[in-house]
């Protein structure tokens, strides 16, 4: 039984898709949702990586790279203002989100 | 053969399995561990695959520094996590739907995947034998010469959310007394030291 390309893409599609669930299961708490967010970047990684080794190019792995780069970022600053969010309402629920009546 | 589909199948399954555990889990910490965990074993995939330095990363980056990140605010804020909880199975239906509906898409695009036989392969940058130059090294001979502008920038955006997460958090405390250096070296004899006379048995 050879493990192929297909295999690893079905892999992040799961991934994908426990990501995007968990978005919408979680409506409330934003925690989860930053959480769910990197899963979906990991199955993004995982495509670029199995294609990068199915084809023979590594360019795939650089952009990982920098997909890992932007997704450090990412959760860094989402936490941040997950923080001050809290300090100033006490909640982090995403409901409470309408100080700017959007 | 039958060892590297038993180890992807220990992967794959233990890196859905605690994905699935992130968004089901009732407890955010537990939901931050077993994040972790498919961290790691997406690590294991990636060394299958044969990019060993992005596996390392992988668990040097994710596990070392965006999932203790996570811990740290978890464990901060002080949430009643129950009360978020409600309203889980309201949502189940339709995020249910929708997950199921595009995992099914994903799943037909995977399986349809078929490279054109007749299609020449020019990969923009091939990746070396094992045995002339590691993952590591190779990579690093492409993101630093055709791919520098772009290491720039992903430098610069790592400083931009440096400075960003800084400025959102930083809070100036008012009516806190700190140690002044520069006052404390300013100051001089005279507004240090008053020098008064003292009358026979009275006092000031």
């Amino acid at each position: 039984m050879v493990i192929g390309l297909g295999h690893y893409l079905t892999v992040a599609a799961v991934l994908f898709t426990l990501g995007v669930f968990g978005i919408f299961i979680n409506r409330k708490n934003v925690i989860v949702i930053l959480m769910s967010i990197e899963l979906i970047l990991l199955s993004v990684n995982i495509n670029m990586v199995a294609f990068s080794t199915h084809l023979g190019d590594i360019v795939g792995q650089v952009f990982a790279l920098l997909i890992l780069t932007v997704a450090a970022a990412e959760a860094a600053i989402g936490l941040a203002i997950l923080v001050v969010f809290f300090r100033n309402r006490g909640s982090i629920a995403v409901e409470d989100v309408n100080m700017m009546r959007g | 053969m039958t060892v590297t589909a038993a180890f992807f199948y220990l992967f794959a399954t233990i890196t859905i399995a605690s994905g699935f555990m992130v968004i089901a889990s009732r407890n955010p910490v537990q939901s931050v561990l077993f994040l972790i965990l498919a961290f790691v074993n997406a690590a294991g995939l990636f060394l299958m695959m044969g990019a060993e330095f992005l596996a390392m990363i992988l668990i040097i980056v994710y596990v070392g520094a965006v999932a203790v990140l996570f811990l740290f605010v978890v464990m901060m804020l002080d949430v009643d996590f129950a009360a978020l909880r409600q309203g889980f199975l309201q949502y189940l239906p339709v995020g249910g739907l929708i997950g199921i509906v595009l995992l099914i898409e994903l799943i037909f695009v995977v399986s349809a995947y078929v490279v054109d036989p007749g299609l020449v392969r020019t990969p923009a940058v091939p990746i070396p034998a094992a045995d002339v130059m590691t993952n590591t090294e190779a990579l690093g001979h492409v993101l630093y010469t055709r791919y520098f502008y772009f290491f720039q920038a992903a430098g610069l955006i790592l400083l931009v959310a440096m400075i960003g997460a800084i400025v959102l958090t930083l809070r100036e405390r008012v009516g806190v007394r700190r140690q002044d250096i520069s006052m404390q070296n300013a100051r001089t004899q005279e507004t240090a030291v008053e020098l008064r006379k003292v009358p026979s048995r009275q006092g000031i």
